[in-house]
């Protein structure tokens, strides 16, 4: 795998923005709390997502699930482990989520479509209800919310909005350069093989068995180091009802609408679905000036997603990522 | 051809002996038997439903015969599945094509080189050295085969978006790509007009030519069996009911009772 000039490009480009525009320019902390540290967090749950459905073809529904693990083997690993370094503790998170990635895609060796679904939803609940029932998880807190430890990173503590989006986008860059490398590599090239047609795969020599599992292991790694930042940045706590099944089917939406088997779709889809309601919400304060009741816009957003999902499903299965790159050719081409 | 071959017909490197196989009460092969010689191009012909592909489909592991036995290179071959196979060399192109229709064609002819790749996915997404070099020496490898193929110019697109012929063509480079000993080709040619046919024949007589690789192919176009075939296995209703060289089945009247005989396609 080669990059290309415009890959290049595309990178610094991005990385001057994420890097240098916006830590100037942004000022608020609302737009780091409240939209850039959620959207990177959710992008990169999004492209776990993206690698067991969009790559790998496996319809697997519990990214959630996942991230909940992530989030307390991180707070549990530095509860636990005396100056454990923060970016350790987080690949391990990782590692323990990648771990119930195995143990849960293993039903991927049997079913597939929706039956797949139903069977990797148990996943969902049987975390978030072990980390419920076993008080150790939860270091005994009967109070339900547990507040996450600080971000110290080499003796620095990280707590401002700016600090704590300075360490997301140096984590999401990396695993993204990393999924990027996989996707176009011989690893990517498998997973879409068992996606497309899985008996021509196994004919080529590719194992069903190794390549699903090891699709659902870094997919869950993804969400479980997705799962801690989000926890230890956006929630600032730890409790297993914020990693719900809506939140599984809010990163599936994501994956969805941003374009199946695509990385740069996780993170347009999990824009669209972030944003849009702070869109309507907007709308609904400054053009309607609160006439419409809240729960009223709030369905109005389910209706246009649900919506969304099916014309998607059906005209553009490849969603917004491909939608775009049709109006950069046709710019192109002008 | 008066020409010596660079590569000789050979002892057997596969061995099908007395295989049956059925699917609840349907017999699709009946004690079946016949050996493949190393380097030689083998039709397997005989009417719709007479078991070739499930003949194929038995010895690329993807169905277990009840009885009998296969073996490769002096090795029965039992317990095994397709993955298993692939690794042993035998590899195989599909009667309904079984393409990765969302892959471009390259990618699809870089699958076959799966076995030739043994970078981790850690590996890969490091892009360490060995990830590099051999990603680069297998597409090199996929672009010689695309350029034997003739189909440089459509390298790029999505295969679910090419005609069926091209398709097949790219399957067969799929299966090339491989660089298995033994080919299975379920009707690689089926669906094609004159023109494509010759082709096609073209492909498969050069690689057994150069490189001496063991074909097995179905077809039904009598005209390319006689004219491409060192020996030839008729199967009817699941039993073999001769093998030999395309001369001797010709001239073979079971063969012309039960096959040649009708009418076909
Ligand atoms: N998976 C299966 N389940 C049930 N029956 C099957 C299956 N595969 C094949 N058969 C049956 O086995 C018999 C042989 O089928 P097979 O596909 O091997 O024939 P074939 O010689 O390849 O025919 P064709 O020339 O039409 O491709 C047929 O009666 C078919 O219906
Ligand atoms: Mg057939």
């Amino acid at each position: 795998m080669e990059y290309t000039k415009n890959d290049l490009i595309n990178f610094l480009l991005l990385m001057i923005i994420s890097l240098l525009i916006i830590p100037i320019t942004v000022k608020s902390g609302y737009w780091y709390s409240s939209i850039l540290i959620p959207w990177l967090c959710l992008a990169l749950a999004s492209i776990g997502q993206q690698i067991v459905m969009g790559y790998a073809g496996q319809l697997a529904l519990g990214a959630a699930g996942f991230m909940a693990a992530g989030a307390f083997a991180c707070y549990n690993l530095i509860l636990r482990v005396p100056d454990i370094p923060f970016f350790v503790a987080l690949a391990l998170s990782g590692l323990i989520a990648a771990a119930f990635g195995i143990l849960f895609g293993l039903p991927s060796l049997r079913v597939r479509g929706i039956y797949l679904m139903v069977a990797t939803l148990a996943s969902q609940f049987f975390i978030v209800w072990m980390i419920d029932k076993f008080g150790w998880f939860k270091n005994y807190d009967s109070s339900g919310i547990i507040t996450a430890q600080d971000i110290v990173i080499m003796g620095k503590s990280f707590t401002s909005p700016l600090e704590m989006y300075l360490v997301i986008v140096f984590v999401v860059t990396v695993l993204t350069l990393l999924a990027i490398n996989m996707a176009r590599g011989s690893t990517g090239r498998n997973w879409m093989a068992v996606r497309d047609m899985d008996i021509a795969a196994e004919s080529m020599g590719i194992s069903l068995l190794r390549t699903k599992l090891q699709a659902f292991a870094i997919s869950a790694f993804y969400c479980g180091v997705a799962g801690a930042l989000f926890a230890f940045t956006y929630l600032k706590s730890l409790e297993p009802v914020a990693f719900d099944i809506k939140l599984s089917f809010k990163i599936l939406f994501m994956v969805i609408l941003g374009g199946l088997g695509t990385i740069s779709g996780a993170f347009i889809g999990a824009a669209f679905i972030l944003l849009f309601p702070v869109l309507l919400n907007s709308i609904g304060n400054n053009v309607f000036h609160g006439a419409i009741d809240a729960t009223i816009i709030s369905s109005i957003e389910q209706v246009v997603f649900g919506v969304l999902i099916i014309i998607f499903m059906i005209y553009e299965p490849l969603g917004m990522a491909k939608l775009w790159d049709n109006i950069r050719l046709k710019f192109k081409k002008k | 051809m008066a020409q010596e071959r660079r590569f000789p017909i050979g002892s057997p490197i596969l061995e099908v002996k007395n295989v049956s196989l059925s699917f609840g009460g349907v017999k699709a092969i009946t004690n079946a038997s016949f050996s493949i010689l190393t380097h030689e191009i083998k039709a397997i012909i005989g009417p719709n439903g007479a078991g070739k592909s499930s003949m194929l489909n038995c010895i690329n592991g993807i169905y277990q015969p009840q009885q009998g036995s296969i073996i490769f290179k002096n090795e029965l071959l039992s317990k095994v599945n397709p993955n298993l196979i692939a690794k042993k060399g035998i590899s195989r192109t599909f009667q309904n094509l079984a393409l990765f229709k969302r892959m471009s064609v390259l990618d699809n002819i870089l699958i076959g080189r799966r076995l030739h790749m043994n970078a981790n996915f850690i590996q890969v997404a490091f892009q360490t050295n060995k990830a590099r070099k051999e990603e680069i020496e297998n597409r090199k490898k996929c672009e010689e085969i695309i350029e034997f193929l003739e189909i440089d110019d459509i390298k790029n697109t999505p295969v679910g978006k090419l005609p069926y012929g091209l398709q097949k063509k790219v399957e067969l480079g799929r299966a090339l790509a491989t660089e298995a000993e033994v080919l299975l080709l379920d009707e690689p040619m089926a669906g094609m007009n004159v023109e494509e046919k010759r082709e096609m024949c073209r492909f498969i007589l050069k690689v057994n030519d150069e490189i001496g690789t063991t074909m097995v192919l179905i077809e039904h176009d009598m005209g390319v069996v006689m004219d491409i075939s060192d020996n030839v296995v008729v199967l009817d209703y699941g039993k073999t009911l001769a093998d030999g060289p395309p001369s001797e089945i010709r001239a073979n009247q079971d063969v012309i009772d039960a096959y040649l005989g009708v009418a076909h396609d």
